[in-house]
């Protein structure tokens, strides 16, 4: 028996008749047409899947998409909110977080959650963070790296902010 | 993963009018993080998929004199972010903190950490908790028992319980709340657990058409708590073993003692004689070193995994020394 789920993605609305067995991932890439979000063990292990679920990381592979109805969703195309790359992304790049970039919409978004909630991490705090996503090629030191300029970015840029607003 | 009919009552009355007599027919959905890897793997499948988590009552921690009410709803990662649980029940605080990854922990619930099926290989690849091969010889004694039980161990089920959370749950004196057709019962967390004699029954005391409600902490009693890990790997898995330990103090001396451990037996072990070992004995390396000793007095490892009886030893000497330090932190191998 089919189910009409209504997903935010993005910002965007999407509406769609599912099984309820789909997965949640599979509803991204083959429903929204979002190939972003990558498949890599589907047995929730590696966290290549991992997208934000009301701002929350979660592995994709392992929810249903009728249980992600009425809530929003964050990919990584949704990340950046304009043309320009989120600190994050800008990071990654620059300090040599990917090689293949298999891990990297994964790794992206679970170091989202946790930059959400520790503005300043430390480096086990980073470790223990990201402790959920594999990686193949960098050795994590360059995704650690990555994820410690992203956190002065971010934090950098809301002190601007803030002092603009003052 | 098999087709299946998805139902998301707002009631608990609700949800266990929609849940059937017998396990094949439903099944209770609350994270997933669990439930989908086992439809995945087809070990299990329902017809019907109970989701719980529109029923708001289940969700949330309130804190009162009689303790604290977790809804069975709750996610790890909200505990794990819980001052008041930081504050008064600092090694299940740990335990939280520990278990899984991040992604994991933001699905995953406290009632479906106490519900999670075993992960031994054998159950998780079709074969039932008491796997048997085709001339009725255990498979697990007669394979890789690795990680399997070294005490409990006298019968069929040879698999170890599989929550990380649940120990220092019960070193705390948690009971659980559950709901069934003839309305809610109430049971302590250590009784919950059974081990299966045969195939037909469970490794928990839930009927088909129930499900866990809350969970209640009893108000910390003066008293010192830890919760102490080994694990294989720093990053996600479950632990080798595990000691959570509950220490009541006269002064110096130990009034009374919990003392229970995880993955070494079909259910969380709560170990009479390591309490016994400590009674009217102050901590100290020797005294918790005899108590380590007397915790795996009764082990019998199978084939493959005698380190463990080793680890446990060490595990439960070092809960009580951290405990009697009053820090409840576990550690890496
Ligand atoms: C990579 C990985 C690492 C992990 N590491 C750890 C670890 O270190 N320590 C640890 O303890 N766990 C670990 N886990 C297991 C994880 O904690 C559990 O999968 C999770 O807690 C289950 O909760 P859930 O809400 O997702 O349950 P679900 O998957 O929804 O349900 C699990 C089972 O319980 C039943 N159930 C759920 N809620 C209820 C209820 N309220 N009443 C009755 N039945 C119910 C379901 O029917 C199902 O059989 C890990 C899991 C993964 C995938
Ligand atoms: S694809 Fe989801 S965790 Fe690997
Ligand atoms: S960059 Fe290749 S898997 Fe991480």
């Amino acid at each position: 028996m089919k189910k009409n789920v209504r997903i935010v993605i993005n910002g965007a609305e999407h509406r769609a008749e599912v099984e309820p067995r789909l997965l949640l991932v599979h509803f991204l890439r083959e429903v929204a047409g979002l190939t972003g979000t990558h498949i890599g063990c589907e047995t929730s292990l590696c966290g290549a899947c991992t997208v934000l679920l009301d701002g929350m990381a979660v592995k994709s592979c392992t929810v249903l998409a009728v249980q992600a109805d009425g809530r929003s969703i964050t990919t990584i195309e949704g990340l950046a909110a304009s043309e320009n790359l989120h600190p994050i992304q800008e990071a990654f790049w620059e300090e040599h977080g990917l090689q293949c970039g298999y891990c990297t919409p994964g790794m992206i978004l679970c170091a989202h959650d946790l930059l959400q909630q520790n503005a300043s991490p430390s480096e086990q705090e980073i470790r223990d963070g990201i402790g959920g996503n594999l990686c193949r090629c960098t050795g994590y030191q360059h995704i650690v790296n990555a994820v410690k300029a992203a956190s002065r970015k971010m934090n950098q840029r809301q002190r601007a902010a803030a002092r603009a607003a003052d | 993963m098999r087709a299946f009919e998805y139902t998301s009552p707002t009631t608990r009355q609700q949800a266990v009018e929609l849940l059937a007599g017998s396990w094949d027919q439903s099944a209770v959905l609350a994270g997933g993080t669990d439930l989908l890897s086992l439809m995945k793997d087809d070990v299990v499948a329902p017809k019907r998929v109970v989701n719980i988590k529109d029923i708001r009552e289940l969700h949330g921690v309130r804190f009162g004199p009689r303790g604290m009410q977790i809804g069975a709803l709750t996610s790890l990662g909200e505990l794990a972010d819980h001052p008041l649980v930081r504050q008064h029940y600092p090694a299940f605080g740990d335990a939280v903190v520990e278990a899984a990854s991040q992604q994991i922990r933001n699905m995953a619930t406290l009632g479906g950490n106490i519900c999670q099926r075993p992960r031994c290989w054998y159950f998780r690849s079709g074969f039932g908790l008491t796997p048997k091969t085709p001339e009725g010889k255990s498979l697990v004694e007669e394979g890789d028992n690795r990680y399997h039980a070294i005490l409990g161990n006298d019968g069929a089920a040879l698999f170890v319980s599989p929550s990380s959370i649940v120990p220092a749950m019960i070193a705390y004196g948690a009971r659980i709340r559950i709901a069934g057709p003839k309305g809610a019962r109430e049971v302590a967390l250590e009784k919950f657990f059974v081990i299966p004699r045969t195939e037909s029954e469970r490794e928990h005391d839930l009927r088909p058409n129930e499900i866990v409600t809350d969970v209640f902490l009893p108000p910390p009693a003066a008293g010192r708590y830890a919760h102490y890990e080994v694990r294989q790997k720093e990053s996600f898995d479950w632990p080798l073993v595990l000691a959570a330990v509950a220490l009541q103090m006269n002064g110096n001396t130990v009034r009374s003692a919990k003392v229970v451990m995880g993955y070494v037996a079909p259910v969380p072990w709560v170990s009479e004689e390591a309490a016994q070992a400590l009674v009217g004995k102050t901590v100290t390396e020797q005294t918790a070193q005899a108590a380590g000793e007397a915790a795996v007095s009764q082990a019998k490892p199978l084939s493959r995994n005698r380190y463990k009886v080793q680890l446990a030893r060490v595990a439960v000497k070092r809960a009580i020394l951290q405990a009697a330090q009053g820090k409840a932190e576990g550690g890496a191998a």
